[in-house]
């Protein structure tokens, strides 16, 4: 399925340290992302794959008292250097919580968020987005009669779909995803992870996970974190049969975590 | 695969400074509006020192302080005491903490602990609405209920007095002592009070020892803010305490508070005589009082948030 | 089994003691109410609400006194809406915490128990003299806009509190600028809470007696104020007159009690709205 000489690096995170106050939350983390795969996030809590996951998109930028030291380059560009726009790189970025957090307004209205803010006006341009958005996360065919009936009316799953779609709707080259599955059922869980095989072949694809199944199912990569570290990173399949790290085999065979 | 370019970070070198300036714009905006707030406490201050000044530079702060007559209009010469209003101040103050501060504990301890929530739903909103009562419509009833009633019980011609000032601060300051405490008592954890009744403490006993011992903190911080609101209240007790500047013996006296001192005077003051800037002065003694009660209940407030 | 009834005793008085303080308390919200009520129900009329006061004010209405109440609380409405709403803004959404900020709040709170007639001397030495806006409409508001600030400030912060922080953060991962999230998501969400609180805020504005007492309000006035730099006549001041400065108090009783009737009915009438504004917020949020 992949060979080498198919991989293009994405994002070039290079000696990253993470600062909250005087906590060290990530310790000279360097990875490579590549483009078009699905990579994830694995470690037990608080060893900072979410904190990682949100220092691609400077989402932790809003926290108050964080020290970010080292690079992350997106297309060779490096994303902490002063000129950079947070708005634009965050566009460019897609972004699923944990959490589906739709906005209290029409489905339409959530999906024609972004296009909007980015000045799209027009409404057949917006019906458009809004469709191509929709059908991209396997939505449409379930809410394309209530477009204009509120988000909050839809279930779980097809909150995180819709939550999905609506970062897809600005057009991205990235989506991250911080374990998007962990607040919904099993067969809700099994759409989502069905949809990730299909995002990946437009999008780079970012995943925080705490389940193990997930990660092995859906990603073509895999990092292993603890303690504000990266103890291992190879293909899923490497990190799940013959890992080189005792910690990471520890791990995934269930000893702790 | 999409097309795109993406090897052109569109993240950057984009000209965004319009939109950048206009953000930090809307940021100091809102600051501004915030640091309103310092500049009218600030200026409330500062326009009561400065107003007070020339007060101050004919009467000694000493004379100010110590002198229990108030006549700035006297025949035998004015007279710049603020005692008798101060001592009248505190003495309503204290009456009125006396009846509010019991009752609003235990009606706060009742909506915490005793009432059915379906209870609750129906008497909070009844408390904000007795909150909400205009101090001049309580003022009111001072007059036409409470002062005849007074003056029947303790044979007066009028029951114009303390008591009677005391009594209607205490309804304006239970609101407050109610609601804060609630909070204060509702705030416990419910673990003190398994661990008690595991014990075998009944639910009274488990009230009394536990739950307000716990919540003394922000209780005591509810009190001081009733109080706050009772030194500061002026239409109430300029109606109901009948307004005898003399130096107050006993609750059945009538009484002049220092806010009542001031609404009365400040109307028919010529502006800029030592008589306009001495009630600035009496005005600066008043926030300074209130300042120091509710700065005391903040003090409390904090630490006790920090326990938590 | 003698102890524990003894025990169960002092449940059944202490908790009786609590019931009957809360019974006292409800009991002197219905005894002012109903004096007031029965008492002033019967000088209601048309004639009372629409007229102004007549015959060195013993007879007719209260229509100046109530249009002059209505103005003045636009004025303070004008004054503490924005002023607090932005505030509010500021201090939940951008303030850092830090000196500055505690300082800030340190003023709010501060601000919110300054008593009112502290705000009186200070709406006298800044907009009646210094300003320049002499004994006015403009004088009174702007006094009781400062005065009613902390109030519309504290509650516009709550109302945005309770936007849950999802809601920045999924606008401001599309892209959003901050003031976009600000504007698209968070203030529309907070919108009803923060009515509630300036519309509590002005109702006791509304009610406010030693604010306006020396910047603006007027004994009598036979018509009404035609701009924002005339005096006003108010309800709570007229109830004032009515009830301690009237020539004949007793004679004018009946027209007191109407005015005190008119007044809470109008307060009360705000507060109420606010409850229900604030009643199905909360439904609607606990669907979310």
């Amino acid at each position: 399925m992949k060979t080498v000489n198919e991989l293009q690096t994405k994002i070039l995170v290079d000696n990253l340290n993470f600062y909250y106050g005087n906590f060290h939350a990530l310790k000279n983390v360097s990875l490579e992302i590549y483009k078009n795969h699905v990579t994830a996030l694995i470690g037990p809590s608080g060893c900072g794959k979410s904190t990682f996951l949100r220092t691609l998109n400077r989402m932790n930028d809003l926290i108050e008292g964080v020290r970010v030291e080292g690079s992350i380059k997106i297309d060779d560009r490096d994303i902490y250097v002063k000129d950079v726009d947070v708005v634009d790189l965050r566009k460019q970025i897609g972004m699923v919580f944990q959490r589906p957090n739709p906005f209290p307004k029409s489905i339409y209205d959530n999906i024609a968020y972004g296009p909007r803010i980015h000045g799209t006006k027009k409404r057949a341009d917006l019906d458009q987005i809004v469709e191509e958005s929709l059908r991209a996360s396997a939505l449409w065919d379930e809410v394309r009669d209530r477009l204009h009936e509120s988000a909050m009316g839809l279930s779980g799953g097809q909150q995180q779909r819709l939550c999905i779609a609506r970062a897809l709707a600005v057009k991205p080259e990235i989506l991250l995803m911080d374990e998007p599955a962990s607040a919904l059922d099993p067969i809700a869980t099994g759409r989502i992870e069905e949809l990730i095989d299909i995002l990946r072949e437009n999008y780079t694809i970012v995943i925080v996970t705490h389940s193990m199944q997930q990660a092995a199912r859906v990603s073509d990569y895999t990092a292993f974190f603890l303690m504000g570290e990266i103890i291992e990173f190879d293909e899923t399949g490497v990190i799940f049969e013959r890992p080189a790290d005792q910690r990471t085999e520890d791990y995934i065979t269930g000893r702790f975590g | 695969m999409k097309n795109k370019k993406s090897n052109q970070a569109v993240f950057m070198l984009r000209n965004r400074k319009k939109s950048r300036l206009r953000e930090s714009g809307y940021k100091y905006f809102f600051l501004c509006n915030g640091l309103l707030a310092i500049f009218v406490l600030g200026g409330i201050f500062y326009l009561l020192l400065t107003n007070a000044w020339p007060f101050f530079k004919e009467i000694s702060l000493k004379e100010f302080i110590l002198t229990k007559s108030w006549n700035p209009t006297g025949w035998n010469g004015a007279s710049y005491g603020i005692l008798s209003m101060v001592v009248s101040t505190l003495m309503v103050t204290f009456g009125a903490m006396l009846i509010a501060v019991p009752l609003g504990i235990a009606c706060a301890a009742y909506l915490a602990e005793v009432a059915s929530p379906g209870f609750r739903e129906v008497v909070k909103p009844l408390i904000e609405i007795l909150a909400g009562i205009p101090s001049v419509v309580i003022g009111f009833i001072g007059i036409v209920v409470l002062g005849p009633l007074l003056a029947r019980i303790l044979g007066t011609s009028h029951g114009l007095n303390a008591i009677n000032g005391s009594l209607l601060l205490s309804i304006m300051s239970l609101p407050t002592i109610i609601t804060l405490s609630e909070d204060a008592i509702s705030s416990v954890p419910i673990e003190y009070k398994r661990a008690s009744l595991a014990l075998g403490a009944n639910k009274w006993y488990t009230l009394i020892k536990i739950t307000l011992p716990a919540g003394l903190s922000g209780i005591v911080a509810a009190v001081m803010l009733g109080m706050g609101r009772a030194i500061g209240e002026t239409m109430t007790v300029l109606m109901a305490t009948g307004n005898a500047p003399a130096f107050p013996t006993s609750f059945t006296d009538s009484v002049r508070t220092i806010t009542s001192s001031i609404a009365i005077e400040l109307g028919e003051v010529p502006y800029y005589t030592t008589h306009f800037h001495g009630l600035f002065a009496i005005g600066l003694i008043l926030f300074m009082m209130t300042f120091f009660v509710n700065l005391v209940s903040d003090l409390i407030l904090n630490k006790y948030q920090e326990v938590e | 089994m003698n102890k524990s009834t003894k025990i169960e005793m002092n449940e059944v008085i202490g908790f009786g003691l609590l019931r009957l303080a809360m019974v006292i308390v409800v009991a002197i919200l219905g005894v002012i109410l109903f004096d007031i009520v029965t008492k002033g129900y019967g000088v209601i009329s048309w004639e009372f609400l629409t007229s102004a006061p007549r015959n060195r004010m013993t007879e007719g209405g209260i229509f100046p006194a109530i249009v002059g109440t209505i103005y003045v609380t636009f004025i303070t409405a004008f004054l503490a809406i924005p002023i607090g709403i932005s505030a509010a803004i500021y201090l939940s959404e951008y303030a850092k915490q830090g000196r500055l900020t505690r300082i800030i709040r340190l003023a709010i709170r501060n601000l919110s128990g300054v008593p009112s007639i502290v705000y009186g001397l200070f709406g006298v030495a800044l907009f009646v003299e210094n300003l320049n806006f002499g004994y006015s409409l403009l004088s009174a508001g702007m006094t009781l806009g400062l005065m009613t600030l902390p109030v519309v400030i504290t509650a516009s912060e709550e109302a945005l509190k309770t936007v849950p922080k999802s809601h920045r953060e999924g606008a401001l991962a599309l892209g959003a600028t901050r003031w976009q999230a600000i504007k698209g998501n968070v203030l529309p969400s907070a919108l009803p809470g923060m009515m509630t609180g300036a519309i509590l805020g002005l109702s006791r504005a509304a009610g406010e007696t030693a604010p306006i007492l020396f910047t603006g309000v007027a004994f009598f006035l036979p018509f009404l104020p035609d701009n924002v730099m005339s005096q006003f006549m108010a309800l709570p001041y007229h109830l004032y007159v009515m009830s301690t400065q009237h020539h004949s108090i007793l004679q004018v009783r009946p027209l007191a009690y109407g005015t005190a009737l008119v007044l809470i009915t109008l307060v009360l009438t705000m507060n109420l709205l606010a409850i229900i504004i604030r009643y199905r917020f909360r439904k609607r949020f606990k669907q979310v």
